[in-house]
């Protein structure tokens, strides 16, 4: 086993400055591991079939609930699969096969109409909840029910069952059955689902992935309080209930029927998650073998990040793979209104500089288009912008400079998160490389928690404040073209306020080929159409491609069957188990 | 000090011991030196103050003379050195014409960055340190300004009126003495409008913090200030002038503000490098000024997350604040001694 690092941190920070200073080494004098660096992006590593121990996990941010039908952070819809099984699942695999659907509940993957406006799905036969009683369709039907018509009960997950089902107002917690008027979806028995769309949905499935469709029995279920002890149909259930802010803990639910689940082998015996551990005492216990994984997922803070690429003997322990997010500057088009003025942007920018900002070859991908690498249809090579060595097309933006009339230049605002240290210093080299064609940017930064909400997701104070420019980051909600991007581009998708498509880009081109996707079956033709999406985007220049980000993930050696699943973008939690001889 | 019909009184009261030793002599001239003229022996003669005095001059000038400063010695604040920089770690280079030796864990000084180089950005950590000075001066200045202007006021009222005025005015004190000022203040940088007052960008800001340090910090001022006004309104020579009709306005202004001068010139400079240290606090947690406008507090944030490998960015930013703040204080504290009629000379 790998043993601890420097010492004792009680000594404070002095003495990890002077022993660090001497070249200790963050894991102290063990083995080197076997394992290589960014292993697990691919592969599957220390694969093992071994059952028993316990799991313990770590984070610093508490869950939104932990409750299935109310969650939209992304580890959380990764955890809470212990306890909740779902109609479909993503292929509990490494590489491109993980984006791929398969049934979990499901006998086998739903079948649509020619529209693609109704889908129908039969789930297993004899699936028992923790209790022993029986998993049966009318559940999964109230469980969607109330995670989406709930009159504003439940209120932190996804929409997408609001927003695509042909079902008129309904509130589950209001009159006495709850489901009296709730016909989008039928369960014409025990074991059969139909649901019904407003309009064609060719990527329903997708939506089928997401924890609201884990069943909740109607007597189980107690508005926010459910959280509390939620009735599992997975391999564990809640040991003692969960308490907010502090712990987690599940052990084995008996009633669990492995052989009618694909998707989780459930090897350790018990898992434990602790709540509100500060992101560097993670690292440092991860680190010392105390923890063994973050359960966040995006890797390690930037003081252990800087430490462990420092480190020759840790790097089989270092996993590297992408976060599955663009990071972006979005151009607003109300404020630089002309195509040419945008696209002056588009060359004077110096992308190295910028890639450097995020930590260069461990910190990300140069990105020049719109779709990250690990959804259908990117193409990363492309690029309309092109320049030697990334350091900007200065020649060519002073000509776009011509053209919309601007050969002087301009002055722009460009509104930043204040604690985003990686966005701040993108932000001083955009400055400093649009300096060069005379477009005078001022950096403004706000917070964080209100940057959508108040600043550059706020319509109004956009144009009262002439903020030209902001930077954002965009991850996917299952990996599609679709999933991914169309909430950002979409000319549907401004709001006043929380606007995420925040270039408030309104292209009638644009607008029909998302419409048109969502009609085309063949998910190559889906493909084909988002790659056309990804290129009109970039020829508006509304959003600027900054990098395509990668995480710094340490995975210690007692961990097994470790790898990188991309529609989570990060560890599949399911088939983790450890092993501590 | 100015209070003409005062000198006797100033002379007598500050230091009995010297007018004793100064008698043994005969009648010496130190009868007929001012307050003043006193003080200032004092401060000569203590080292440490005048050192620090000499600091603090020192770093008045840097910061004035930043642009020049930056230009003989340095590079301009904001500008990239990339090519210093190993993109990965980014630390600058050993040897930036051999890029496989390695980092630097010593901050890449050479002649040209004297005290080398950011990471990540490259860009010169001896201007952005200069230019840095200005925010912090121009922050604490200001501050303490508007907290001696208010303080002043209110307590010069609080002092002579004294009744139910020094009662509201004394527990308005106590209130503000318990605001949380530092969440107070990252909430209000947060809310205020772009333009509010015909200010915009770092112009807003600088404006923001110098308020909120300001209006928070006064009860300290307000407080001394105070306590010499009660004890100055009972002295003979505020009765003499009070009995021959002079008016409230002519005692405030004429008899008790001279009086006051000389501990508010004190407390300001002692309140000065806490507001520095404010002002560091704010930029440190990134509701300072904006980016790429350098400041030592966010300057200490951003090099955080390098303390294990190159500890040595912490150091520069650090010793700037550390040094301001030492010499400040201690120059304070030679002020106040030298001023302190119980200190022998």
């Amino acid at each position: 086993m790998r043993k601890r690092t420097f010492g004792f941190v009680a000594l404070g920070a002095a003495a990890t400055l002077l022993l660090s200073a001497c070249g200790g080494s963050a894991t102290g004098g063990g083995a080197e591991s076997e394992n290589e660096f960014d292993q697990g992006s691919t592969q599957i590593v220390n694969p093992s079939d071994k059952t028993g121990g316990t799991l313990r996990y770590a984070i610093e941010a508490d869950f939104d609930s932990a409750d299935p039908g109310n969650t939209y952070y992304g580890w959380s819809w990764n955890f809470q699969r212990y306890y909740a099984r779902t109609l479909l699942s993503f292929t509990p695999e490494p590489g491109e096969a993980a984006t791929e659907l398969m049934p979990d509940l499901a006998k086998e993957m739903p079948e649509p109409n020619d529209d693609f406006t109704e889908w129908t799905v039969e789930i297993q036969e004899g699936l028992k909840y923790e209790d022993g009683s029986e998993i049966v369709a009318e559940d999964i039907k109230y469980a969607i029910a109330r995670s989406n018509f709930n009159g504003g009960t439940l209120t932190l997950g996804p929409q997408y069952f609001a927003e695509h089902l042909d079902q008129d107002d309904h509130n589950v917690y209001e009159g006495s059955d709850p489901l009296a008027g709730f016909d989008s979806i039928e369960t014409p028995d025990d074991h059969t689902l139909v649901f019904h769309l407003k309009k064609s949905f060719s990527e329903f499935p997708n939506v089928l992935t997401q924890l609201q469709t884990a069943p909740v029995p109607v007597e189980a279920d107690q508005g926010e309080l459910y959280q509390e002890n939620v009735l599992s149909s997975g391999p564990y259930k809640f040991d003692g209930k969960y308490q907010p802010g502090v712990q987690l803990h599940l052990e084995r639910n008996e009633h669990w029927d492995p052989d009618s689940d694909p998707v989780r082998p459930a090897l350790p015996d018990r898992v434990e998650l602790e709540i509100g551990v500060a992101q560097d005492e993670i690292d440092q216990r991860l680190v010392n073998g105390e923890v063994d994984v973050d359960a966040r997922g995006t890797g390690v803070g930037p003081a252990m990040r800087s430490t462990l690429l420092d480190d020759e003997a840790v790097q089989g322990n270092l996993d590297n793979p992408y976060t599955g997010a663009l990071r972006y500057m979005n151009i607003h088009t109300p404020i630089i209104e002309d195509v040419a003025c945008r696209q002056a942007i588009m060359y004077a920018v110096d992308r190295d500089s910028m890639w450097r900002a995020w930590g260069g070859e461990p910190g990300g991908d140069i990105a020049t288009n719109l779709l990250p690498p690990a959804i259908p249809g990117s193409n990363p090579e492309s690029n309309l912008y092109p320049s030697e060595d990334g350091k900007g097309d200065v020649e060519a933006a002073q000509a776009k400079l011509d053209s919309c009339g601007e050969e002087d230049g301009f002055s722009t605002t460009l509104a930043v998160r204040a604690e985003n240290d990686n966005e701040v210093q993108t932000a001083e080299s955009v400055k400093e490389a649009l300096a060069r064609v005379n477009i005078d940017v001022n950096i403004e930064s706000y917070p964080t928690a209100d940057f959508f909400g108040q600043y550059a997701g706020s319509q109004d104070f956009v144009r009262e404040n002439d903020i030209g420019l902001s930077l954002s980051g965009w991850g996917p909600d299952w990996p599609s073209g679709y999933g991914f991007a169309s909430k950002i581009t979409h000319g549907n998708a401004i709001m006043e306020t929380g606007n995420f498509n925040t270039s408030e880009l309104d292209d009638p081109e644009v607008n029909g080929l998302w419409d048109e996707a969502l009609l085309t079956e063949d998910p190559e033709e889906r493909a084909a159409i988002y790659e056309q999406i990804d290129t009109l985007v970039m020829e508006n220049a509304a959003i600027l491609p900054v990098v395509f980000d990668k995480s710094l993930i340490y995975r210690s050696d007692e961990l097994t069957n470790a790898f990188y699943q991309p529609a989570f973008m990060m560890y599949d939690l399911m088939p983790l188990g450890v092993d501590r001889d | 000090m100015s209070a003409p019909s005062q000198v006797p009184e100033s002379a007598e009261d500050a230091d009995t011991a010297d007018v004793a030793a100064a008698a043994t002599q005969g009648r010496s001239d130190a009868e007929n030196r001012s307050l003043k003229q006193i003080a200032w022996q004092r401060l000569r003669r203590d080292k440490v103050a005048m050192i620090s005095g000499i600091v603090v001059v020192l770093l008045i000038l840097a910061a004035i003379f930043a642009p020049l400063l930056a230009k003989w010695f340095g590079h301009p604040p904001t500008q990239f050195h990339q090519d210093l920089i190993e993109p990965s770690r980014r630390l600058p280079y050993l040897d930036p014409a051999d890029p496989d030796a390695g980092v630097d864990r010593w901050g890449g000084i050479s002649g040209d960055h004297l005290l080398g180089v950011e990471p990540t950005t490259g860009r010169d950590l001896f201007s952005r340190i200069l230019y840095g000075a200005q925010i912090s001066l121009l922050v604490a200045f200001l501050a303490t300004l508007v907290c001696v202007a208010i303080g002043t006021i209110l307590g010069i009222i609080a002092g002579y009126v004294g009744g139910w005025v020094d009662t509201l005015i004394s527990r308005t004190m106590d209130i503000f003495l318990a605001f949380p000022l530092m969440l107070f203040a990252i909430a209000l940088v947060g809310v205020i409008p772009d333009g509010v007052l015909g200010l915009t960008g770092n112009g807003l800001r600088i404006g923001v913090i110098v308020f909120i340090i300001g209006f928070f910090n006064w009860p300290y001022i307000a407080r001394i200030v105070r306590g010499q006004t009660l004890a100055l309104r009972e002295r003979e020579f505020v009765e003499a002038a009070k009995s021959l009709g002079a008016g409230n306005r002519h005692i405030l202004l004429k008899e008790i503000l001279p009086n006051l001068i000389t501990p508010i010139i004190v407390y300001a400079t002692l309140l000065i490098p806490t507001n520095i240290l404010f002002e560091a606090a704010l930029s440190f947690l990134g509701v300072g000024i904006n980016p790429p406008t350098p400041s030592w507090g966010k300057m200490l944030s951003e090099a955080v997350p390098f303390f294990r490998e190159a500890p040595y960015f912490i150091v520069f930013p650090g010793l700037a604040i550390f040094i301001t703040v030492l010499a400040f204080n201690l120059f304070g504290d030679g002020l106040r001694d030298a001023f302190d009629p119980k200190t022998s000379d």
